[in-house]
Formats: structure tokens, sequence, C-alpha cells
């Protein structure tokens, strides 16, 4: 064993892993697919007294249909969700997402909650949900409540999610007919951490873009969303001059910041070239 | 019809078998009875003074068994440099100690300063952790520049400056070369990098230390890529212990690149503990032991001129290099920048004139020493990046710039202006099948349809020569090495007429089992599931040197062809005797011992027999049994050479290369298993497009590796890499062994690297945007930053 020594509870309901939760408080962690935390654990990076396994959770990894919205149970396997035809069908911006998100393996293991809750700035879904205006709906000691994936997604690793907490399911609205959307992004090798990705939905009405939402990773900006980029397409004709504009104020916009990968001035290249590229392929794909 | 065995046919890796179905023998796989855990405890610093380590609360956790330090060892040896390099004013190098653990002073991030033996790798880990170290930093010594510039801060503090050597090559001739350079009608300089890269070998380096108190035999099971090299290291100058009361066994081993063919402390480490403790003790690293810890490659910063005349004719090459030796010396590491490097300068061109300086620079960061072609791609990338930019500047075409200075073949035996001498080639036959392979007539019409995609495409070759089978060892000992570099294999005919051969050779994933066992079949004219290669065990094998260089069929292959013919010979006698005819009319063919122009025969199989039954044999004048070992120590190098390809396209807005298509035209004398030959290429290529693409191993000014897992360092994987196109039809046999062979393990790694750089730069040019050069690795963010410069 390559961690630190921890007490393994394996939880069989939810209620159940938020009463360990409870009893343990911020000595415990939740182990869904374990793809970030073993790893950190691995390196003894982090080093969580308890371990709380919901892995084992009975119906915890379900996908089904709402009212107007697909149900994501927190412990679905990405491989799972990025093949299930109901989200291909109703939230085709997911499925595109997810064609980047890490490796086969990987997503054999990884669940969608643990990888929202793991909340790396440079993580896919995250951006996407918050794009498709997903609800996150979180088990705690008084019962469940549901959170705006806008308002879930604080800083870099860092949710709305409270100690005493899990997320159990993920409502994303369907993407109504006719509308248009996106997903470009740009990793060293394919399935890499996102150097920056651009997401995109849109509609064309009477050749004006409407109902705009642009979203980046990567930009160095405290919103995934950027309101200043969805304000100068909203209402504008859909040429590639307003692109051209809207991708200009995402550059003035960003803050990114030099790493090991890239630095700062090859970030805002992508914004431009990544932002769009998106813009485009969502126009194609608007009906008008 | 291919062959179905023996030389040259395509025989299926017998090796495989139990690689790809889990039944391999690695180190880690080894249990012993007893067996306890070692865990070392690695600098987070890359300098400082070790003013107190307080072992007491780690003594006292779960299952500890003795914790060691650098103390333990202040009164055995250190592990030695290979080679002594003299400095151009005739000074040896400087060759500070590297102790069994890090003692005083810590050198790098990573560097062990203390270990832990415990019942399991869990107790073991913890108790590092209980450890409690008191480390005074010191200034770190990270770039080159400033090690060279500043002698103020040192990578060592018992250094006065951080250079180890000085080197000049030849130093004689440099006064002709500055002539040369001085009057030259052009002249092309070129600043580059050679990226540093980790091995990262697919098996973590691993060790089993065993002692027997009752006959004092110590047993090192250990991931080696020569076993009796390190058997000599440990017992004559690391420990003092016997080298006969020493047992080294390599059992499989998973790839090394070079990074397995040193000493390392672990090694010296679990042996004393096995000893202080009376019980097996084992190390697994783990992948940022690894990253931290095993020998880097390349990390050169060079500057290249080339002079020439207007037409492209080289007249002078001349370098100054600095090359990273990290924090210590290991085994081969000055050997590497130097007699690897610049012996090479000359490339498969007739340039007249050559000069080549390297500085060794000590600095705080893991050791750098012989990784995949060790040297030659350092020295093919320098030569080959400034070929391309002359012959841009020149406005010419640098496929014709070389084909003009190709040495031609009735040039042969060529000495080159740094002291080699190529016994044969035809690089011309091979550059002709490159541009026929390649389709270089259909490049224009492809470019034209990337074009139309939004996408830049560009061609880039190099045509490149390394020196393998090291090597003459009367050669090598005049230049500063400290070992010889010959080899030597044992042929033990059974009675039953089946086959173990004993080499010094160590296959670690290469295939020596299959294709040594293929030479002998042939040779022997008995089926190859007849004879069995053993590898790995200095108790079971002759004193030979391991395998790196692409020595092993050139230098061991060749000790065993001696072998196998002192065989036949000792067969023909018993022969003629049982046979009844003289010696000098025995044949030998297909397996048989015949009478010339008789049909009087015997097998291969009844010469075994009866030299182990010997009831009817010449007794008085010949031993019984049939085994042999011969040793062989090369006349010369063997100088494998070729001319390969790159064609990518590269995307304008992001700057991302794709590699569309990769040919290799090679020249590896005689192929013994094209197949294995392919696979080599293959790997190598791998590599290289590795290093040109992704692989980045950055130390920040602090001496923090930041790229010390695969989160960070990007290894191709298989949809980073194309579809190669392999071709070794142009071969010219060596002249100087009798199976004529070269060695391929390292040419893909050698020749590639320029190729991908020389593409990218002319997709570029292509486009309009002239760049010079892009460092590797030619990642999308410096691509898109030289294109918008």
């Amino acid at each position: 064993m390559k961690p630190s020594p921890f007490e393994y509870v394996r939880a069989t309901s939810v209620a159940d892993a938020v009463k360990a939760l409870a009893a343990h408080g911020d000595r415990a962690k939740l182990l869904a697919g374990g793809q970030s935390l073993i790893p950190m654990m691995n390196f003894r990076m982090v080093a969580p007294e308890v371990l709380i396994d919901i892995g084992n959770i009975p119906g915890l990894d379900e996908i089904t249909i709402g009212d107007g919205s697909v149900q994501i149970g927190a412990g679905a396997r990405h491989n799972v969700v990025m093949a299930s035809d109901v989200v291909r069908q109703h939230c085709p911006l997911l499925a595109d997402a997810y064609s980047h998100v890490a490796h086969f393996t990987i997503r054999n293991r990884g669940t969608i909650g643990g990888n929202i809750c793991h909340h790396d700035p440079a993580s896919e879904v995250p951006l996407v949900l918050t794009l498709l205006g997903a609800s996150l709906v979180l088990a705690g000691p008084k019962g469940n409540r549901t959170v705006p994936a806008d308002t879930f997604f604080l800083g870099m690793m860092e949710t709305a999610i409270a100690e005493d907490e899990m997320l159990v399911r993920i409502d994303v609205p369907f993407q109504p007919a006719g509308e248009g959307w996106s997903f470009h992004e740009m990793s060293v090798r394919k399935g890499d951490y996102a150097i920056v990705c651009a997401a995109v939905r849109l509609t064309v009405k009477d050749g004006a873009f409407h109902d705009v939402r642009v979203g980046f990773n990567g930009a160095g900006t405290e919103t995934k969303r950027m309101a200043g980029v969805e304000q100068a397409l909203e209402g504008k004709p859909a040429t590639d001059a307003t692109i051209a504009a809207a991708v200009k104020v995402a550059v003035d916009l960003s803050d990114p910041s030099d790493d090991v990968q890239a630095d700062a001035a090859y970030k805002r290249d992508l914004l431009s070239a990544l932002g769009r590229r998106a813009l485009e392929q969502a126009r194609a794909r608007a009906s008008n | 019809m291919p062959k179905d065995h023996g030389i040259g046919a395509s025989s299926k890796r017998r090796e495989d078998v139990r690689f790809l179905t889990g039944k391999g023998n690695y180190t880690a796989d080894i249990t012993l009875y007893g067996q306890t855990y070692a865990a070392f405890a690695r600098s987070n610093v890359a300098h400082a003074k070790i003013k107190s380590i307080d072992t007491s609360a780690a003594e006292a956790m779960p299952g500890v068994l003795a914790v060691f330090t650098g103390a333990d060892f202040a009164d055995v040896g250190g592990n030695p440099a290979g080679w002594l390099i003299q400095s151009r004013n005739g000074e040896t190098m400087k060759e500070p100690k590297r102790p069994v653990l890090a003692h005083g002073e810590v050198c790098h991030v990573g560097d062990a300063y203390a270990a832990v033996i415990a019942e399991t790798v869990a107790q073991a880990r913890n108790a590092v952790e209980a450890l409690v170290v008191d480390f005074e930093e010191l200034p770190a010594v990270v770039d080159m520049a400033d090690a060279v510039a500043d002698n103020s801060k040192r990578a060592r503090t018992e250094l006065t400056d951080n250079i180890c050597f000085d080197w000049g090559w030849i130093e004689d001739n440099r006064a002709a070369v500055d002539a040369a350079f001085a009057s030259a009608p052009h002249v092309t300089t070129l600043e580059l990098v050679n990226n540093r890269l980790v091995p990262n070998a697919m098996e973590p380096r691993a060790s089993i230390g065993v002692y027997d108190a009752s006959t004092e035999d110590y047993k090192l099971y250990t991931t080696s890529q020569n076993p009796h090299l390190t058997r000599l290291l440990v017992a004559a100058f690391v420990m003092g212990i016997p080298e006969h009361k020493l047992n080294v066994i390599a059992p499989d081993v998973g790839g090394g690149f070079g990074s397995k063919i040193y000493h390392y402390g672990e090694e010296a480490l679990v042996l004393a503990a096995a000893k202080r403790i009376g019980r097996p003790v084992k190390w697994v690293a783990d992948r940022t032991e690894s990253f931290l810890s095993d020998a880097h490659g390349r990390d050169h910063v060079t500057k290249i001129q080339l002079a020439c005349e207007k037409d492209g004719t080289f007249l002078a090459v001349r370098t100054e290099t600095l090359a990273n030796v990290g924090a210590y010396l290991s085994n081969f590491s000055t050997a590497t920048p130097t007699f690897l490097h610049g012996t090479l300068m000359a490339g498969p061109y007739k340039t007249p004139l050559v000069y080549v300086n390297v500085k060794a620079v000590f600095t705080n960061t893991a050791p750098v020493d012989a990784y995949r072609g060790a040297g030659r791609p350092e020295a093919t990338y320098s030569l080959e990046r400034v070929i391309d930019m002359a012959a841009r500047e020149l406005n010419l075409d640098p496929w014709e710039v070389r084909r003009k200075n190709l040495i031609t073949t009735d040039m042969f035996p060529y000495t080159t202006p740094v002291a080699l001498q190529y016994d044969t080639g035809n690089y011309q036959a091979t550059l002709d099948k490159l541009i026929e392979l390649s389709d270089k007539a259909g490049f224009e019409a492809r470019a034209a349809e990337s074009a139309k995609r939004g996408k830049m495409r560009g061609l880039g070759l190099s045509t490149w020569i390394e020196a393998c089978g090291i090597a003459p060892s009367a050669l090598v000992g005049a230049l500063g090495a400290r070992v010889g570099l010959f080899d030597a294999a044992t042929v033990r005919v059974n009675p039953t007429g089946n086959i173990s051969v004993m080499v010094g050779a160590h296959s670690h994933g290469q295939g020596h089992e299959t294709v040594f066992a293929q030479v002998v079949s042939s040779m022997l004219g008995i089926p190859e599931a007849n004879i069995d290669i053993v590898h790995g065990d200095t108790a079971k094998i002759p004193f030979g040197m391991g395998s790196y260089g692409s020595r092993s069929l050139a230098v061991c292959g060749t000790a065993m062809t001696k072998a196998v013919d002192k065989i036949i010979a000792k067969g023909k006698k018993i022969a003629a005797h049982m046979l009844e005819a003289s010696e000098g009319d025995i044949e030998f063919a297909d397996g048989k011992f015949s009478v010339a122009g008789t049909d009087k025969a015997k097998t291969f199989g009844e010469i075994a027999f009866s030299a182990y039954v010997p009831h009817n044999y010449p007794l008085e004048t010949l031993e019984p049994g049939l085994e042999e070992t011969a040793f062989y120590d090369p006349a010369n190098f063997t100088y494998p050479a070729g001319a390969y390809s790159c064609e990518v396209e590269v995307d304008p807005d992001t700057g991302k290369v794709e590699i569309m298509a990769f040919t290799c035209a090679d020249d590896f004398g005689n192929v013994m298993n094209p197949m294995i030959v392919n696979g080599q290429v293959h790997g190598g290529v791998a590599q290289g497009i590795g290093q040109a693409l992704l692989e980045n191993t950055s130390y920040d000014g602090n001496g923090q590796l930041v790229t010390a897992s695969y989160m960070d360092y990007a290894m191709p994987r298989a949809d980073d890499l194309p579809n190669y196109t392999v071709d070794h039809s142009c071969n010219t046999p060596c002249t100087h062994n009798p199976l004529g062979v070269k060695g391929c393990g390292e040419a893909g790694a050698i020749g590639s690297p320029p190729a991908v750089v020389n593409a990218v730069i002319d997709a570029l040019a292509r486009a309009g945007k002239p760049v010079k050069h892009i460092d590797m690795p030619l990642s999308p963010a410096r691509v898109w930053a030289a294109m918008n410069a």
C-alpha cells in the first residue's frame, strides 16, 4: 500500500454515507471512482484518516429521464454517461465534451460525481454543466438541497458542497431543438488536462445569435461563463465579423497564467482560435 | 519466400509467450523466505547540508528492523565514474564522491539520504515519514550557463567550480578549423538545446539483497542491463566484497534504454541491510522515484557552426557544448557527451575539418547518463539541424545538400577528422531509397491538399550515422575507459544434442533469446527450439559486459559464433575418429559431419552423444565433452547509417503538430530477424518523436523537478504516433564481424528527432512563416510562439 494508513468504511446507502460523514467530519473523504483521490493518496499529498466508499450504493449510478431533464446519478461512470443514448439525444454538448475526458480506462472507473466534486479547473464536465444550467442535488443530514451549477463551482478545487454533504444527482435540462452547440479543446495529448477548452450554446433566429452561452477553461477568469462575450454575440448578426469581435472580447477579458505547458500569450491565442471554431461550429449546427 | 527459420527469418519472439501472458519473472515478482522491505528517504530540496537526522521515532515504528543513513557507509567506497576524461589543459576531470547514501550533503531532489528496513512496504514508508532531518539549505545550481558563469554557487561543496572537464576533440585540429571558418564563403551558426529526457522504462528499478552468513555469500537480484559490471562495481569499488562472494542476477528486465546500465546506491544498500538484519531485503521503486533518481538522458546546450561554400559544399564544423552531468557522475556519464558524441560530429559527410568542445557541468539535478543513442542523438541532431539551416540560408535543397556531401562508396574505409574509421556503407543508396519510399515526388500534391484543409504541411529529413558495437577495448582504454568492452559466450552442447548458450549480453526486451538461437540454429543445422539462451546471472554466464550501445549481436553474437566454430572444429575431430577418416576430409553442413565425397556421415546429435559417452573416442588426444567458450574484442566500432524523413501537418491556429508519415531507410548490415529489427526501429522512432514533440523535463529555478509524474511528463502514446515505413534493404555488411551485423537498437532514436524538427521548420517556411529554429519539444505553445514571433 502506498497511501498513509486509513480506515475504510463501505457505505451501503446514501443515508449510510451521510451518517458516516457526520460521524467522521473532516477526517473523512468520500471515495467514488478514485481516479483523482487515490493517486493523491499514493503520492501522500492527501492523507484522509477515513475513506467512505460510495462505489457500491445501489441506484447511485442510474441515468433516467426526468421532467425536461436528464437525471444522472453521481455514481455513474464516465464511460456510461458518454455512451448513454439519453445523454446524446438530449444533452449533446455533454456528450461532445466527454470525447475529451481522460482515457478509456480512467473513464471506466471515474464517476461524473467524483469529477464534479474534485473540480479540477481544467475539467470539461463542470464547464459544460455550467453552460447547460445543470442542478446538483446534495444529500446532507437535514435532507436534500439543490444547487445550480452557476453557484456550485467556486474556485480551483472548491465547490459549494459542505463537509457533511454528498452529491447524489445531476439534473441536466434538455438542450432545446434547433440549438447549436460546440466544444473544442487543446491539450498536449488527447485525454490530457486541457490547456484551454471552449464551450458554446446558441440559437440563430432571423440571422442573429440568441440564447448565447459561452464559457472557457484556462482563461484565468473567476467564472466559467463569460458574460461579456455572450453580450457581444446576443442579438448580433450571425456573421464572421460578430464572431471575431466576440473572441476579441474573450481575449481581453481573460487573465491566463503561465505554466509548464504554455504561457499566457499562447493561451490567449487558444481562446481566440478555439472560441472562433466553437462559435462557427455551433452556428453551423443551429437551425435557422 | 521469406525464410521460416534461422538467420534472416522473422521467427516469433519466444520470450513474448511469458511476457504477454503475465509469466515473466521480474525482480519485483520474486519473493524470498523471510523477505523484508526497504524504503528510502529522499531529499525534497535540491541542495542542503544535512545537519542531523533523528532516526529514533522511525526506529520505534511498528515493523521497523533497521534504519540506515550515510554515516553507515562512511567507511566504504563510492560509486565510480567509468571513464576518466582529460581536459584540454591536460588535467584529469573532477570526480566528486558518490556515496551509497548522501552523507553530509544532499545534492539533488530525490537524493537518498536514509533508508528504513521493515517487515512490510507500508511500514517502511510510514517510518520514512517519521525520520526527522534538519537541512540547512545551500544555493542550488540548476541552469548550466549560470553554473559555468558563476562559481560562487557550486553544485557540490567539495568543488571549486562546476565544470567537470573541458574537452577538445581533436585539440590539435582546432587552429585549422578556426582558420577554415575565418576564410569560409558562408558560415551558419545555430544555438540549440538537446532536451533532458527521463528514460521511463516500463519496469521501475528494483533490487533484492540476500546474505548467507554460513557461507558469507551475497546475492543481488536487480534490474540491470549488465550483471557482471554491477558485480564488479559493487564488489571491488563500493563494498569491498570478494567478487566470487557476490552473485548478481538480473532476471527478466522490463526495458532499460541505458538507465539500467549503471550501478545505483540502492543496490549496495539492500546488500548491506540484508547482512545486518540477516534476512533478504527488497526494494521496488515507485514511479516518482524513477523520475527523481534514474539517470536522465541528453541535456546538452550547443552552439554549432557549419562553414561551407556557396554551393553547399561543407568545409568545416565547429561546436561548443555544455553537457549536464547532474550532481553525481553516473558510470558512463562522462563518456556519453565526449567519445559517444564528439567522435560522431563528422556524420556521414566528407567534411574535412571538425572540432568539438564539450564542457561537462555539475548541477543540483539528477545524474545524466547514456539514454538510447547516448551522445549520438545529440551529435546527429546538432549536425542535421545546422545543415538544414545552411541549406535554407543558401537557398539550396536540403536533400541535395546532403547528397553532395555524403561520403561515397569508393572512399571506404574512410577515416573521419574526429578519429573514427568507417569500414563500409552506402549512404547514397539509403537516401535514394528514402526518396522512393517517402514518395517525395508526391509531396507537393499532398501539401496542396493540406492547405485546402487549412493546414501547413512540411517534409524534413536526416541522414545519420552512429558508432555501435562498443567497443575495441584498447581504443577505449586509451581514451579513458576504466573497463574493457569485449564480450563472451559459452556454448554448452548437452549429451542429447540440444544446446544451452550462456551469453554476456543481457536482454531487457530486445529479443536476444530468439535471435541468438536463430544464429546458432543456422550455424549448426539444428532446430531453434533445441537451443536456449541463458543470460543475466553471474553464476551461470561468462564475464561479459552486458547490453547497451547496440552491441549485443555485433560483440556478444560474434563471441557466440566463435564458440560455435570451436564446437564444429571439435566435432570434426570426433567425427574423423568415428568415421575412420582424416580430420581434413570431414565436412560439416546441415547438421551432419560427413566424409567428403562419400555417404559416410554422423549427425550432430551422434557426435554430441559420443562426446559425453566416449566409448569410441580419441581420449588420448581429445578431451571428452562438448562445451566451448569464446571471448571477442571487436576490431572496430560498427557503423549503422540511414536516411529518415518525417512529414507533418501544423495547425496554424494552435501550433499543434501532427505526424502524417515517417519513413526509415536503414543500413544495419545483415539482418538476422527482420521483424525484430522493425520493432527496434519502431520503438526508437517513437522515443525520438517523444523527444521532438512531447517530452519536457523541467526543473524550476530551485531545482524542483516539476515534471515528475505522467500527469506532467508527456510520453508518446499510440495516437501521437504515425504508422512507420521501415526498410533495411540497402544493407552493406559490416566488414569486421562474421555475421556482418551493425546493430539496430538505437538508430530510431538517433535519426528521428532532427527529421521531425526539420519537417516542422519546412512546414512553417512553406507557409511564409520563416522560423530559424524551435527547441524541442515542439509543443503547440512553442510552435505557435515561434511562428507568431
